[in-house]
């Protein structure tokens, strides 16, 4: 069936006739000629000094090929690798083992059942060490220290970062009318995409050629960092990042496990396949969040919000892996201005190690934008509470106003665009809002807890300036290359990868746009670097931002041959020519036109080409953003909470975003979906907490709950369109909106519900246990075990 | 990845081979049906059964039928069978509660009662609705088969009567008039395992409670059963506040223990409120 959709607007995604037919190639599909299968073997212990590790019986094993420790990398230089943060990570543990979980030694076998046997025939020697697993307690005098892999270091101090202007804000908090403060707690939690991490890694000791087919975010990234680390020549990897079940910033990093099958392949000379379960990938791969937060908000007796302060604690785990620029340790945590006109803000974070898994920036938060909003739509509620005001009253009246943008933010960031109260109108509006508030006021007048709870959040995504941004040194723009076939048919290459967005439908959308042809016309090549230009992946919601961007331009400067050739064709001066959809033609005189079609085959044939035209109409670009964009939007969640057991009932979602230009408008929606879903399930039910051991209590998705239909209400989307005024579309990024904004109306709507019982916040999950003794008054960590 | 240990596959067609096979692998064999707990523990190798003998054959435990004044439940039957069953809601109403809460409808597709409580796992619900209505089970073994009141057939945390070389075959519920039933549970989540779940049965005499069946799952009551509030109940008025003080009686003889899905208190509270509950809604029922 052909589709001739061409530009903008809803399509069906191309990409889903392979998926809905069970035709997606994932790494676990990948099966090469003699290709053996590695296994993990992990530390019970969070905490625990290796005596010895007696791997002989394994080694025994008849289908056992090889038994890679900590020692056998420690031979190759390998047993410790850089993070993204400039820290190291033990690939497989030598001196300690620092988190329940921890990589000890990779087993590679003929088969998965024997690999998974010879686990349990190794034997290693533990002493077990004290544990920190409270991230309050890492810099007690007494803690013991965890990093002594560094010499010299004498406690759990990673780092103090800090940004704003602390003497301004301190004074505007001074003589502000009404100050209020609350402690709050992101908790620990996991992107956990369905598929979980894995690689097939094949050393061609022939050719010298190594090609992995993994699941990473970021092709590019990780060929480089493999050359960096490994020694490897760069023209010599090859990453192919097939379809991929989910990414959500859980696969930026390169975790232990890579590195084991790659070093499994280069030992046994076969092709090797690692593919993490699903308690490995809770255990050990990039969690998110953990942000221990004290923030402060100021304001006149009027309702004037003047400044935000926090001081924040930040558990990096055993090893700081956190992803993201590199000048920014704690993400961009410091846009916690929020949607509002602050006179000053300030924020302080310290970074600390606990024996816990590394990572910290994963799950679709924009690198932190999701504890920032958190915070400030949090305080902004608290506020109201303390002024006694409505919330969207409060919020209505603080906004940034249009005549404001481009704005720059009390911490130094440049919002590009925003309607901002048009937006939340339209929000109050399909929420009926005044009605909903009047069933509250006759609900609790009859004990019932119905709450309704705000947020109006503004993301940042789309990293980044080169002249700001960089990860490990390499900078965040983004190449593209487009060819256009004789038959006027285009193959786009670029350099971000789809874990699900869309990107072969939505960057065809893209070419199709500008250039006139449907979008079936355009075929996407992604994932496979030897395939595709440059650029560092997709996370932060930076692919429309950047390679969206890079499409745009590339597919412009192939216009723009096109006109050369179609002048030559037409005997016109290019400059008489105008375009419209698919074709130039003589202004003028309609009549006199070329199709895009016609024009690259003349680019290919025998015209006599014109000056400035080689021949064909491919064109390259890279594109260097000139700013973030910044989407933005309001939401309103409802909910009903049974006083009897603590249950919470999300009766209605209003969702209104403003994304800019939307390219297909499904796809966006589908993305809100999901990150409406996803934030469901931080409010309600999910926390990877660690007991007194430092024993992690999610390892499964018994433990570790990922929401269902039945929590989630049927969504009402709204939307308005505010172009991005620097990005050549109009378009801002929207994958990560709904994470970075939903959770907070989540939790806004059942604190809302719990305001007769005098309640004024309490931390996610917020499950029936959790919201019953907060009805009680009674104090509680949720990233600590229940007793 | 997760892969089990080496273990033996046998697929039976009968009852008669099922026993035959027990006998031939012996007790680190295992019986399989819907398999939805025994798998993940063997992909776990928290289990690790010699052999699997595999019973989605064996057609003849699968039945739901009134025979005299008995439900009689074959032990393969599905949970969606379970639920979709008209003659089930009809005389007991639990079941239909209990069943729309029971994990998804994937694992009810797959999973059978007779599993339910063979894994005697103390969050389970259906050991409580069973409780509530008194049913007893049938045990298969070499020398023919013995049955036992389902209150006496669970002997711990993933302990049952079953001995090595037998099979639970059936479940059997008095059908009593006069009566009806409810079940409540709460949960972080569909398909999540209860904090706290009550079931209860109840016959009334006019406006007093002829007799009663009060089960509870997840909070640490013996056999699943409030037996000091069942006593407490029978003969007194059916009202609010006789259902009230039942609640409290089962809040403070179950005995629930700590976990990440709330603390001991919280869970001692729910076995209460849903006590109540239940009482209230399975009144009401027996009413209309």
């Amino acid at each position: 069936m052909t589709d001739t959709h061409t530009g903008f607007g809803r399509m069906h995604r191309k990409e889903d006739a392979r998926f809905i037919r069970g035709r997606g190639t994932y790494v676990d599909d990948v099966r090469l000629q003699g290709m053996l299968y590695g296994a993990v073997l992990h530390s019970p212990h969070a905490h625990a000094r290796i005596i010895s590790v007696d791997t002989s019986a394994a080694e025994a094993h008849p289908k056992v090929k090889a038994v890679i420790t900590g020692e056998t990398l420690a031979s190759l230089n390998l047993a410790w690798m850089p993070t993204l943060s400039n820290d190291v990570q033990a690939v497989l543990a030598t001196d300690k083992v620092r988190f329940q979980g921890q990589e000890v030694a990779f087993v590679v076998a003929e088969d998965h059942y024997s690999a998974r046997d010879a686990l349990e025939l190794i034997d290693v020697d533990y002493e077990p060490l004290p544990v920190v697993a409270d991230a309050r307690r890492a810099l007690d005098d007494d803690a013991p220290v965890i990093r002594d892999d560094v010499e010299g270091r004498t406690d759990n101090h990673i780092f103090d970062w800090e940004a704003g202007d602390r003497r301004r804000t301190d004074e505007v908090f001074a003589g502000a009318d009404v100050v209020v403060a609350q402690d709050m707690l992101y908790p620990r939690v996991h992107p956990a995409p369905l598929e979980t991490c894995g690689m097939v890694a094949d050393m061609d000791k022939v050719t010298g050629k190594l090609t992995v087919w993994t699941t990473t975010q970021a092709p590019h990234a990780h060929r480089t960092l493999y050359a960096l680390v490994a020694g490897l020549p760069e023209h010599k990897i090859r990453v192919i990042s097939p379809d991929i079940g989910g990414g959500f910033g859980n696969k930026v990093g390169i975790y232990p496990g890579y590195v084991c099958a790659i070093v499994g392949s280069i030992v046994t000379g076969k092709p090797v396949k690692w593919m993490e379960d699903r308690s490995e990938n809770l255990m050990t791969t990039s969690f998110a969040r953990d942000y221990h937060m004290q923030g402060e908000i100021a304001a006149t007796r009027e309702g004037k919000i003047l400044a935000v302060r926090v001081t924040t604690l930040a558990d990096h785990g055993a090893f700081n892996g956190s992803a993201q620029p590199t000048r920014f340790p704690a993400g961009f945590f410091h846009v916690f201005t929020g949607s509002y006109d602050l006179e000053a803000a300030h924020c302080e974070v310290t970074g600390v190690y606990t024996n816990k898994a590394p990572g910290g920036v994963a799950y679709a938060c924009s690198f932190r934008i999701t504890e920032a909003v958190y915070l400030v739509e949090r305080l902004v509620d608290v506020l109201a509470g303390e002024l006694g005001v409505d919330p969207a009253e409060l919020r209505l009246k603080n906004l940034l106003r249009p005549d404001q943008f481009p704005y720059t933010c009390a911490t130094g960031w440049e919002y590009d665009s925003g309607d901002y109260a048009k937006t939340l109108r339209v929000a109050l509006d399909m929420a009926g809002y005044d009605e909903l508030r009047a069933e509250q006021a006759e609900k609790r007048a009859h004990g019932e807890l119905m709450g309704i709870g705000l947020s109006f959040f503004t993301e940042a995504v789309g990293a980044g300036p080169r002249k700001h941004m960089d990860i490990l040194g390499l900078g965040m723009a983004d190449g593209a290359e487009l060819r256009v076939h004789p038959t006027g048919k285009a193959v786009l290459r670029i350099s971000v990868q789809s874990q699900g967005q869309g990107h072969e439908t939505t960057f065809a959308q893209i070419v199709s746009q500008e250039l006139g042809i449907p979008a079936d016309d355009v075929e996407v090549v992604h994932g496979d670097t030897d395939q595709t230009p440059f650029g560092l992946g997709t996370y932060g919601s930076r692919s429309t931002p950047v390679s969206g961007a890079a499409a745009a331009v590339v597919t412009r400067k192939v216009r723009e041959r096109a006109r050369l050739v179609a002048g030559a064709m037409l005997e016109a001066d290019p400059g008489d020519l105008e375009w419209e959809a698919g074709r130039w033609y003589v202004r003028g005189d309609q009549e006199a036109g070329v199709t895009i079609k016609d024009i690259a085959m003349a680019a290919h044939g025998n015209l006599e080409l014109p000056e400035g035209v080689e021949g064909h109409l491919d064109a390259t670009t890279v594109y260097n953003p000139p700013n973030l964009t910044y989407p933005y939007g309001a939401y309103i969640c409802v909910v009903d909470v049974d006083p009897g057991t603590g249950k919470v009932s999300v009766r209605r979602f209003v969702a209104v975003d403003d994304c800019g230009v939307r390219i297909n408008p499904m796809i966006v929606e589908g993305q809100v979906h999901g990150g409406l879903a996803d934030g469901i399930g931080m409010a309600l039910m999910q926390v990877m907490a660690f007991d007194d051991e430092g024993n992690h209590l999610g390892a499964s998705f018994m433990d570790y709950l990922l929401p269902t239909s039945m929590e989630c209400p049927s969504w009402e989307l709204g939307e308005t369109v505010t172009p991005s005024p620097h990005h050549p579309l109009g378009a801002k990024g929207v994958g990560e909106s709904a994470t970075v904004g939903s959770p907070v109306a989540v939790v806004n709507a059942v604190v809302d519900a719990l305001k007769p019982y005098g309640v004024r916040h309490a931390d996610m999950p917020l499950t029936p246990a959790n919201v019953w003794r907060t009805i009680q008054g009674r104090p509680f960590r949720t990233d600590l075990a229940i007793t | 990845m997760q892969v089990p240990s080496h273990f033996e596959y046998e697929r039976a067609t009968g009852v008669e081979e099922v026993l035959a096979l027990l006998a031939k692998y012996g007790p680190e064999a295992r019986v399989v049906a819907g398999g939805h707990s025994l798998l993940p523990m063997m992909k776990l190798r928290l289990a690790t059964p010699d052999a699997l003998i595999d019973i989605n054959d064996v057609s003849e435990l699968s039945y739901i039928r009134v025979e005299g004044d008995e439900l009689l439940i074959g032990a393969l039957v599905r949970h969606a069978e379970l639920l979709a069953s008209p003659v089930v809601a009809e005389h007991f109403p639990i079941f239909r509660d209990a069943e729309r809460v029971i994990a998804d409808p994937i694992v009810r597709n797959r999973g059978t009662i007779g599993g339910s409580l063979c894994q005697a796992d103390p969050s389970e619900d259906l050991s409580a609705a069973f409780a509530a209505v008194r049913a007893t089970v049938v045990i298969r073994n070499a020398d023919g088969s013995r049955t036992l009141p389902v209150r006496e057939f669970h002997t711990g945390p993933y302990e049952t009567e079953v001995g090595d070389g037998e099979l639970l075959t059936e479940v059997r519920v008095p059908i009593r008039p006069g009566g009806s039933s409810a079940y409540e549970k709460v949960d972080r989540r569909a398909g999540d395992w209860p904090l706290a779940a009550a079931g209860a049965a109840l016959w009334l005499d006019g406006g007093t409670v002829a007799d009663v069946g009060i089960g509870l799952t997840a909070v640490g009551a013996k056999h699943f059963v409030a037996a000091e509030a069942e006593e407490y109940l029978r003969g007194r008025p059916a009202d609010e506040d006789s259902f009230a003080e039942a609640g409290r009686i089962a809040a403070e003889h179950c005995d629930p223990v700590a976990d990440q899905r709330g603390p001991a208190d919280y869970k001692r509270h729910l076995a209460g409120e849903l006590t109540t509950r239940v009482l209230r809604r399975a009144a009401e029922r027996a009413r209309t």
